[in-house]
């Protein structure tokens, strides 16, 4: 065992928490309430090096860890989540990287860190979250490739990605209905793909999220991630692995940001003649919202570094977003209530932070699904 | 980073829980109905080698970290946390081995891993509990030895204990309050001195608890931990570092044992025409209950793993404790709802569980103490 840092992973949380904190703070809450992508911000984060740390070298990354690649969503959550996600603007390199032909992780990799494309994944639709399954955009197999019809909904980057990778129905005659689907990348400037940018998200408001509408949409046979069809199910199982993950990492950062302000909030505060900070149930709060972030770091970390070393554990990895999730809408919201009235006007940006929080525990699988998972490997089938 | 046990980790682990597994469950419900030391198991568990991991090769240990004894005191406690007091025979041997002088390790360590002898360490009194500093006890320097007058209370194996690590006044006309304590080992066999084992604990009744008197009691100055009088605080604070570690990781055990008898009761048990573990509500708890053992016992062994490569954080190791004191009276609350009527009975050992979980909110610093030095840590003066 060995539960400290290299000191390469230092250097990467050291280098992000400044950049962070040299550039967030004064766009963030411009871009909360524009909801706006930060373009900028996202060019100098590639510039930096930031994007795309777990892509291989030979294809312009890092070749580093989901780990590593976690700690700098941390560190970046941490000083703001709206513009911490300019990282996933490589959503879904990590299906093409996994099971991308040799061609395909030349073609759409290189551009991702470089900030020359950005790219998402569509998974969600309007009738299809947690049921996976139930997915109904068709992609239609002709003589040139395949046609593809369909509506995807919630999608991070739907209306800035470049290109997308795209679940879709392929063999609907499969006898398993966990074969009947396959990935396809789709460019967005293909004619018949339409993107309807979603307004009046809870939190995370700098971060994209569209509609995507499908409407005969030719995209050659040679965009299908891997040569074979029907694997796509089991493809977005080992995306969600991954970005469970990171999912965990952010549900810590906005943690950890929410607690530092709560910190700093109690120490100035001052009430019946001395610091908030002074009453034992606020230091109790906090001692506990500490141990909190502190418990569901070590959890990530662990997971992170399961997947770095080959060892992937899907109950572990639900157990650390799960907990992340939580911990992240607890602390915050437990920050909010120490600032007191200042914590609900958005002078203060711990307001923000609340209504942030809050997506962790719906994205990349809601907590419910983890928990069905954590619960699966637990009781078996029954 | 490496969030693997070594191959010597993973043995010794797998060789504690066989054991646990072999021993105890013939002995646990007896020794918790009698509130009696199972002195025979703590003799087969010494011959193993399973006490005093920890100490130093050189005075009869095995020359392991905490984090291999807290290995052990986890899978001796997902068995039985009464049994598990087995292994606490060494409680106080820190203060020996931190501070005493090479004839006192040479002394009093040997015997205890051997299973000769059972220690224990004296601290709280019937009115200094966590306010450790406001101690009375006290020992004073007459001629050639300290004469100990006071009361100790809640003492782990007071009352089988050959020998004890008393904190005592020591220099009361101290200014500082914190310099005044100093520990002095007392050899339970000296006039004055006397033991009352505590009846009626809640938990953990296989574990000794007592209540110590000091009358006159006349102990060498060689009895002194060490060489320097009213370090004793000081001293105490770093005996916890460690002991603190040992005690979070009970209801990591305790939280594991009693999830796996709720999957196997959810497995077995139907109502409704299906097993209760089909139901969502059951499925969501048994899940919310894995992942706060696993994150309880990730802390404990990262603050375990820390002070044995030297880098010991208090608050890191109160995060520990509090966290997995906590974890531990939940998830058994949770067990025993999952196993209804027949979780609240004596017979399916259900109960005994959320009476042992109890402890480790209390012992060793209660759950408040832990929370007060994460935030001194936190907001600083």
């Amino acid at each position: 065992m060995d539960f400290e840092l290299s000191d390469e992973q230092r250097d990467i949380q050291r280098a992000a928490r400044e950049f962070a904190e040299g550039e967030f703070p004064e766009m963030a809450r411009e871009y909360d309430r524009k909801e706006e992508f930060p373009r900028e911000l996202w060019k100098k984060a590639c510039q930096l090096g930031f994007i795309g740390l777990f892509i291989k070298e030979e294809y312009g990354g890092q070749g580093l860890g989901i780990l590593e690649h976690s700690m700098v969503m941390e560190e970046f959550w941490r000083v703001d989540p709206g513009c911490g996600n300019i990282l996933l603007s490589i959503f879904g390199s990590e299906i093409v990287q996994l099971f991308g032909r040799e061609e395909q992780k030349k073609k759409y990799l290189p551009p991702l860190p470089k900030g020359e494309a950005i790219m998402g994944t569509a998974i969600t639709e309007p009738d299809a979250g947690s049921d996976i399954t139930s997915i109904a955009t068709r992609a239609k197999r002709d003589k040139d490739g395949y046609l593809v019809n369909g509506t995807k909904q919630f999608i991070t980057n739907g209306s800035i990605a470049d290109y997308l990778v795209v679940i879709c129905v392929t063999n609907p005659e499969a006898e398993s209905r966990l074969k009947r689907f396959s990935a396809l990348i789709i460019e967005t400037n293909r004619p018949g793909v339409e993107a309807t940018k979603i307004t009046g998200k809870l939190g995370i408001r700098a971060s994209d999220t569209a509609e995507l509408n499908f409407s005969d949409v030719r995209v050659p046979r040679e965009n299908l991630i891997g040569t074979e069809e029907g694997q796509g199910f089991y493809q977005t199982m080992q995306l969600f692995n991954i970005n469970r993950v990171i999912a965990a990492s952010q549900g810590v950062g906005v943690a950890q940001g929410a607690l530092d302000m709560a910190i700093k909030h109690v120490k100035q505060r001052k009430q019946f003649g001395q610091p908030l900070g002074a009453f034992q149930a606020i230091q109790f709060k906090i001692a506990e919202m500490a141990t909190w972030v502190e418990a569901a770091r070590a959890l990530y970390y662990k997971a992170g570094w399961m997947i770095d070393n080959g060892k992937v554990d899907p109950k572990l990895i639900s157990m650390a977003k799960w907990v992340a999730g939580e911990v992240g809408v607890k602390v915050a919201n437990d920050a909010l209530q120490l600032h007191g009235g200042y914590g609900y006007i958005a002078d203060y940006d711990i307001e923000r932070f609340y209504r942030d929080a809050k997506v962790v525990e719906i994205y990349e699988g809601t907590k419910e699904i983890e928990k069905n998972t954590i619960a699966r490997e637990l009781l078996g089938k029954l | 980073m490496d969030f693997e046990l070594t191959n010597e980790q993973k043995d010794i682990k797998k060789a504690a829980r066989e054991f646990a597994e072999g021993m105890f469950p013939e002995v646990a419900e007896e020794c918790d109905l009698h509130e009696t030391f199972p002195r025979t198991l703590w003799k087969k568990a010494c011959d193993l080698g399973f006490v005093g991991v920890f100490i130093d090769e050189a005075y009869g240990g095995a020359g392991l970290g905490l984090l291999e004894n807290v290995l052990i005191m986890e899978e001796f406690c997902r068995v039985d946390a009464g049994c598990a007091g087995v292994t606490l025979t060494t409680l106080g041997s820190e203060f020996i081995l931190l501070y005493g002088r090479e004839e006192q390790k040479k002394k009093y360590l040997p015997g205890l891993t051997k299973g000769e002898t059972i220690m224990g360490m004296a601290i709280t009194e019937p009115d200094a509990g966590s306010d450790v500093a406001s101690i009375t006890t006290t020992a004073r320097r007459v001629k050639d030895h300290y004469v100990i007058n006071g009361n100790k209370m809640f003492i782990t194996n007071g009352s089988i204990a050959d020998f004890i690590i008393v904190l005592c006044l020591t220099n009361e006309n101290e200014r500082v309050k914190s310099k005044r304590q100093s520990p002095i080992l007392v050899e339970t066999n000296r006039k004055g001195f006397e033991a009352n084992q505590l009846k009626r604990k809640l938990g953990m009744r296989a574990s000794d608890t007592s209540e110590l008197h000091f009358s006159e009691v006349e102990v060498p100055l060689e009895n002194l931990i060490g060489d320097v009088e009213g370090e004793g605080f000081y001293q105490l604070m770093a005996v916890f570092n460690r002991t603190r570690v040992t005690v979070a990781v009970i209801n990591v055990g305790v939280a594991q044992g009693g999830l796996e008898k709720a999957i196997s009761y959810a497995k077995q048990r139907k109502q409704f025409g299906i097993p209760i573990g089909s139901f969502q509500g059951i499925q969501f708890k048994l899940a919310e209950m894995a992942s706060w053992i696993e994150a309880a016992r990730t802390l404990c062994y990262k603050a375990a793993w820390m002070v044995d490569h030297g880098k010991i954080d208090p608050k890191l190791i109160s995060m520990a404790k509090w966290f997995a004191g906590e974890v531990g009276v939940k998830v058994i609350d949770e067990v025993v709802q999952i196993h209804g009527g027949y979780g609240y009975l004596g017979e399916y050992g259900i109960e005994r569980l959320y009476r042992d979980a109890k402890l480790a909110e209390i012992v060793e610093g209660t759950k408040e103490i832990e929370k007060l030095i994460i935030a001194r840590e936190l907001l600083g003066r």
